[in-house]
């Protein structure tokens, strides 16, 4: 059967489209969401120029900033985390922020360590699933993490052990693992009992260990030199590490509130790609995600996850991609931390969640989703109709950060003749930025065209 | 030692991935039904890649270009079986809110260049287009009913999978009706069982996640919502999510959006 997934769809400009940086349209986009799960790599050579490097990205549109114009502010959660299955939570979380951004709702104490909680549990869940079960079969020759487990049982079963004690926390407060249904604005439909959640104990201090562990045994598997130094962008939180809320800042200086978003970043729309890309107003291409947070906020882990970092062999600022892997295990390894601290000093609030007033209005908020910053903008009627709904998720962000990238190693790589050994390289370079699970792992059909 | 094992294939079509991600979140059983099955085309997981034909394949998503209504097609024609997963593959999901839409307008709003953009106008369940065995339903799919079918397949019966309402589930779980003692708006009777009435456990009414049961009463449901003080706006929001274009919700939405324009709502 052929490969179905491997060729631009039909209709879009073919042939060199972005080869010059002259034909790529720079238009202000209103919106976008999608999930990123579908593309190709199209790599054109000439002589020994890389001429062309296009992630080709055809997630069929489902166009859910369109939608979401005449429902209820109310049903921004439940309908966006359908953008995605890896990081519903993601979605949930900067629906409600922005939501009550706009109606100017406050939460209770006890919400808020509640939504933190359900956070840890994603990024677990999703950090576990990409490092081990999709990246860490790159590093060993392996087709995945089945083939993986005959040699490296224990490796796997911990792996999947750890991903199970994020899903179950995930579950604890938000229903179920994919797609939690006890998110609302202003809180959760139902608190979870302290009892409900004191069982989740035993399995994260074990994750915990299985996290420190694994960076132990991850940090001697063979990372390529490489070095893409390139602006970090993501949330600092005056004392946390952030997840849900804080300013965005970059390594490059940048330092603005989120309902500056806008001003700070535009998207533009190319014609390979049904995610749009984003990029600094007046600078350029940059990174959201694990490199970004832990560069920025390397003093907002705790003493034992940066000892362990260090142990790894990591500075404070990591700009080999491939190391990102180490970087995630970090973050695991502060998910569960954080997860256990939270528990500790968990009442159930008085309310499970804060209701007000409808109004017109407009909300902004970034949260961090595993993957890097995600931005959500509602303008709401008087009756909290939405009115207008923007997503800006963090793949669309990287995707030209992940071009550019591509682009270094094959300069570095070209000597190199063998296509599959090029392909296998480039698979693992976009890997390294986990764009979302279906792209993530294996989609990738590399076209070298050369021309003397 | 040497039993040829079953082949088994997943395929995505427009959806979020977080049907077949299921399949990985069955952290217990993962390594045991990769050991009894041949997993020999799964993107999400593996860049091994074998050619059909394959025994099982299960399809998540929806059709919504031109490009996947062929690929369908060479889908279905490569499986022995083909079973659906999730509410997109089985009613088209959330993004069927587009078919009662101008689509060439959705795709202004979302896209500067809309005409770079290839999109049916609708998006319709694998049904639509080709003969499946059987549909496992589900915003997401429930883990269990998951095995259970694919354990079923495997031996060659049909699953054991219940077609009755919510409500039976909750009453089975002893949970107290929240529309009866709350007055809460739920469309549990309409909705067929899976999740384990997990809403109503929650405190909060049914939305539909798993789309509408065998035999349904949608509209009279939709008018004990409106009893219960749901605007008709509101109702037809409740009918019109993750399985909108499931007939007999739509059919709901459709008289609740009707009655809304008649009342002069929606202003």
């Amino acid at each position: 059967m052929s490969e179905p997934n491997g060729e631009a769809p039909a209709g879009l400009p073919s042939g060199g489209a972005v080869g010059a940086a002259g034909r790529v349209r720079t238009i202000h986009v209103e919106a976008l969401a999608r999930v990123e799960g579908e593309g190709a790599l199209h790599v054109r050579l000439e002589g020994d120029q890389v001429a062309a490097v296009r992630l080709e990205i055809f997630e069929p549109p489902r166009f859910f900033e369109a939608f979401l114009r005449g429902r209820s502010c109310h049903e921004a959660p439940d309908v966006t985390a359908r953008i995605c299955g890896i990081c519903p939570v993601a979605y949930q979380m900067s629906a409600v922020h922005a939501v009550e951004d706009a109606l100017g709702l406050a939460v209770d104490p006890a919400v808020r360590v509640l939504r933190r909680l359900l956070y840890c549990g994603e990024w677990i869940e999703s950090h576990a699933l990409h490092v081990f079960l999709l990246h860490a079969p790159d590093f060993l020759g392996y087709p995945d993490a089945v083939a993986m487990a005959r040699d490296h049982k224990p490796i796997v079963e911990r792996a999947l052990a750890m991903k199970k004690a994020g899903n179950d926390l995930v579950a604890a407060v938000g229903g179920r693992a994919v797609h939690p249904i006890n998110v609302r604005t202003g809180g959760f439909w139902r608190a979870p009992t302290r009892a409900e959640l004191e069982r989740l104990r035993e399995p994260l201090r074990r994750g915990l260990e299985g996290a420190l562990d694994g960076l132990r045994w991850a940090k001697g598997l063979p990372f390529p030199e490489h070095d893409f130094p390139c602006e970090y962008v993501s949330l600092r939180h005056p004392t946390e590490y952030p997840m849900n809320e804080g300013r965005l800042v970059s390594t490059a200086g940048l330092d603005v509130a989120v309902a500056d978003f806008d001003a700070s970043f535009e998207e533009v729309q190319v014609p390979h790609s049904t995610a749009l890309h984003a990029r600094r107003k007046g600078g350029g291409r940059y990174v959201t995600g694990p490199l970004a947070r832990y560069a920025l906020n390397f003093d907002r882990l705790t003493p034992v996850c940066q000892e362990a970092a260090r142990d790894a062999g990591l500075g404070q600022v990591v700009t080999n991609p491939f190391k990102s892997l180490l970087v995630r295990l970090v973050e695991v390894a502060y998910a569960f931390e954080e997860a256990l601290r939270l528990l500790d000093g968990y009442a159930p609030p008085a309310r499970p969640y804060a209701e007000g007033p409808l109004r017109a209005g407009v909300g902004h908020a970034c949260t961090e989703a595993p993957r890097g910053s995600l931005y959500h903008r509602y303008e709401l009627a008087e009756d909290g109709t939405i009115v207008t709904a923007r997503i800006v998720p963090p793949t669309a962000q990287n995707q030209a950060s992940i071009e550019d990238d591509l682009r270094a190693l094959l300069v570095r790589r070209l000597p190199q003749d063998d296509t599959d050994a090029l392909r296998h390289e480039c698979e693992q370079a976009i890997r390294n930025y986990d764009p979302c699970i279906s792209c993530s792992t294996h989609f990738l059909k590399l076209h070298i065209e050369r021309s003397p | 030692m040497t039993r040829k094992r079953p082949r088994v294939a997943v395929w995505k079509f427009a959806s979020c991935d977080g049907c077949q991600l299921s399949l990985l979140d069955c952290e217990d059983e993962l390594l045991t039904v990769a050991g009894e099955v041949e997993i020999a085309h799964f993107l999400e997981m593996s860049s091994a890649k074998a050619d059909g034909p394959y025994d099982l394949s299960l399809v998540e998503g929806s059709v919504t270009t031109p490009t996947d209504a062929r690929r369908i097609q060479e889908v279905r024609a490569a499986s022995r079986a083909l079973v659906t997963i999730g509410a997109c593959a089985t009613a088209g999901g959330v993004q069927a809110l587009r078919n009662a839409a101008d689509v060439a307008e959705y795709a202004r709003v979302v896209y500067a260049r809309p005409d770079w953009i290839e999109a049916l106008g609708t998006s319709t369940p694998i049904a639509a287009h080709v003969k499946v065995d059987f549909e496992l339903r589900g915003c997401p799919i429930d883990r269990g009913q998951l095995l259970e079918v694919l354990s079923a397949f495997l031996q060659g019966r049909r699953p054991r999978v219940s077609t009755h309402s919510v409500c039976f589930e909750c009453k089975r779980k002893g949970n107290v009706c929240v529309t009866v003692a709350k007055g809460t708006p739920c469309l549990g009777p309409a909705t067929q069982a899976g999740c384990g009435a997990l809403c109503p456990s929650w405190d909060r009414g049914c939305f539909g996640c798993f789309g509408p049961h065998e035999q349904p009463n949608a509209l009279a449901l939709g008018r004990r919502c409106r009893e219960l003080g749901l605007p008709d706006r509101d109702v037809a929001r409740l009918f019109a999510t993750f399985n909108a274009a499931a007939p007999a919700f739509q059919a709901a939405r459709e008289a609740h959006e009707a009655a809304d324009r008649g009342a002069g709502g929606g202003a």
